[in-house]
């Protein structure tokens, strides 16, 4: 491969990068509230509301029931609206966190939601607020569970990132399609692939480490 | 007179259940007097917990008054029942520790809710955990630790905002026996120390002997006896109560008298007597006592002695045979010197011979 290659290469990981991390992170900020809200205002919970809960839940499952592809064609708009253009990489990022938001708040509310039901009721019989058994009970107790989850997230990105790149949002599925597809340079396609396989590798090691360290039982 | 620490009036509970409605709790009074602790003691599904849980309102009482030093819980709107809430304590069976924290943060979670500033904070977990006495624990995770130091770390938990008064809802429940003892010494040692007023619940009568200074008996969700322990414990009005002190500090009778007994009045054979002995009583030489008055034949099939409270306790089962109407006197003559007496049927004649 040569050296003009290899930069291409590079340069596609980092617009992978970036797409992954900010629209992870930005899915992470969202997605966060949501899965708390999602199981408070659940049957049962400290903040039982069924109309607040069935609501929001049809939301999430809406989105989370369209394929990406869609997704991403279907706000175009939206996109356009919010980063100006519906091509390249930052314009990928708005379906990649729409995408990403539900599916990880989803995640968030099962980790929150195998927290002792009976923690929750000694800190309920301390006199503690909704707000601070949010803080200081779920979240925390939750912490390995929640790192999983964001792990589990990045990895799917990853893939959804490639898809995003093949129309028009760069990245390292853009540069195989490219290349590896339309050229026929099957060294770069799979340079690519290695590339991938490689950076979720090391989202999935290092996250189950993270869960490692902060397991208590 | 002081008012009672814990007052509780008329309580129910009605759960609305898709099968009908379920009474866990109807019309329970209760008073706990100041620095007290008070065993509440019932089989499984008699609303212990029921109970327990309506007096910091983890559970709303469907009718009824829960006075905690003279404010009524019921009453308090969301914010104020919080405050009330951390002037009392409450231990659970299974620990209910926060994995997330160690040992000293567990402590000191009830002060940061209740929003005392830091200094407080370690001096009082500090405190709490020494009293406990796993201070060199403090910066462990729950999970390091022995099912017995956990309920220590619990214990401490529901010290360490110095409550009026602490529930134990089955906090032995989920321990050894040689465990249960050392946490029920704490809990006596805490109430003697700092005079708190304790709400003790579990099914296990040994430990409302061990502990506890008064015992209300729940019994479908109604309470059905309650007097100082050792009252309940050699008069036992209720038979729920005269089966949990049977379980307990019951004889244990051959069993070829239990499966040959038969009702009282049906046969004209021996009787089977089990006499409670109470203090000065159980020092009396009654069985001789009785066989010479009455001109009875007394053949003793099992004794004991036990000890509740420091009050030695003795009980007796005898088999008596002579004619009626001298029986009857014995009986009397029993029951007038105020020792509890309990007719358990007729042994038929076979027995006799083997005896
Ligand atoms: N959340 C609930 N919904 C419906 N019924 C309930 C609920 N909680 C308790 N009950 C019923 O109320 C009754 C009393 O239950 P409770 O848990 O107070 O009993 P308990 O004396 O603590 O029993 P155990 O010794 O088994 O813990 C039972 O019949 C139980 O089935
Ligand atoms: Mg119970």
């Amino acid at each position: 491969m040569s050296q003009a290659m290899i930069e291409l290469l590079l340069e596609a990981l980092l617009e992978t990068l970036l797409m992954v991390g900010v629209s992870g992170a930005l899915a992470t900020a969202f997605g966060l509230p949501l899965g708390v809200i999602l199981l408070v205002t659940s049957k049962g919970h400290i903040a039982e509301n069924r109309p607040v809960n069935a609501v929001l839940g049809a939301i999430v499952n809406a989105t989370r029931s369209t394929p990406f592809i869609i997704l991403m064609v279907a706000i175009i708009p939206l996109t356009r609206l919010l980063v100006g253009t519906s091509i390249g990489t930052p314009a990928a990022i708005v379906p990649l966190t729409i995408a990403a938001t539900p599916f990880v708040a989803r995640l968030f509310e099962a980790a929150m939601r195998e927290v002792d039901p009976g923690v929750i009721q000694a800190v309920q019989a301390m006199g503690a607020t909704r707000l601070q058994i949010i803080t200081k009970v779920l979240l925390p107790e939750a912490r390995p569970g929640l790192i999983a989850a964001v792990t589990v997230m990045l990895v799917s990105l990853t893939g959804y990132s490639a898809m995003a790149g093949a129309v028009g949002g760069g990245g390292l599925g853009d540069l195989g399609i490219r290349y590896g597809y339309q050229r026929f340079q099957p060294d770069v396609m799979l340079a690519v692939v290695v590339v991938l396989i490689a950076l979720v590798q090391i989202t999935q090691s290092v996250g189950d480490r993270l869960v490692r360290h902060f397991t208590r039982k | 007179m002081t008012p009672a620490m814990l007052d509780i009036v008329k309580l129910s509970k009605i759960y609305e259940t898709p099968s009908g409605r379920v009474h866990a709790l109807d019309g329970v009074d209760l008073s706990v007097a100041r620095g007290e602790i008070h065993g509440i003691i019932g089989r499984s599904g008699a609303g212990k917990s029921t109970l327990i849980r309506c007096i910091n309102l983890l559970e709303r009482p469907t009718a009824g008054k829960v006075r905690v030093d003279g404010q009524d819980l019921t009453v308090l709107p969301a914010r104020e029942l919080n405050v009330a809430r951390r002037a009392i304590g409450m231990v659970f069976q299974h620990f209910n520790l926060l994995s997330s924290r160690t040992v000293f943060d567990n402590v000191a979670l009830p002060l940061e809710i209740a929003g005392a500033p830091s200094g407080l904070i370690r001096r009082q977990a500090r405190e709490a955990l020494e009293r406990v006495g796993l201070s060199d624990k403090a910066d462990r995770y729950p999970a390091q630790l022995s099912g017995g130091q956990k309920q220590r770390v619990g214990i401490a938990r529901a010290l360490a905002g110095r409550p009026k008064v602490l529930l134990c809802d089955e906090a032995t429940s989920a321990l050894d026996p040689e465990t249960t003892v050392q946490i029920l010494d704490l809990i006596r040692q805490i109430n003697r120390d700092l005079k708190l007023t304790v709400l003790l619940i579990t099914h296990e009568m040994s430990v409302i002997r061990d502990v506890a200074d008064r015992v209300t008996v729940l019994d479908g969700g109604r309470a059905i006896e309650t007097g100082p322990v050792f009252d309940v414990f050699t008069r036992p009005q209720s038979e729920t109560a005269r089966r949990f002190v049977r379980d307990t500090v019951g004889l244990a009778l051959p069993p070829h008298l239990t499966e040959s007994l038969v009702p009282v009045g049906t046969s004209d054979r021996p009787l089977l007597l089990r006499i409670t002995f109470v203090g000065p009583a159980a020092s009396e030489p009654i069985v001789s006592a009785l066989s010479r008055r009455f001109d009875l034949d007394l053949n003793i099939v099992a004794g004991r002695i036990d000890e509740i409270q420091g009050r030695p306790f003795g009980t007796l089962a005898v088999l008596v045979d002579g004619a009626a109407p001298k029986l009857e006197a014995a009986l009397n003559y029993l029951r007038a010197r105020n020792m509890p007496v309990e007719v358990l049927g007729h042994v038929p004649s076979h027995d006799r011979a083997a005896s």
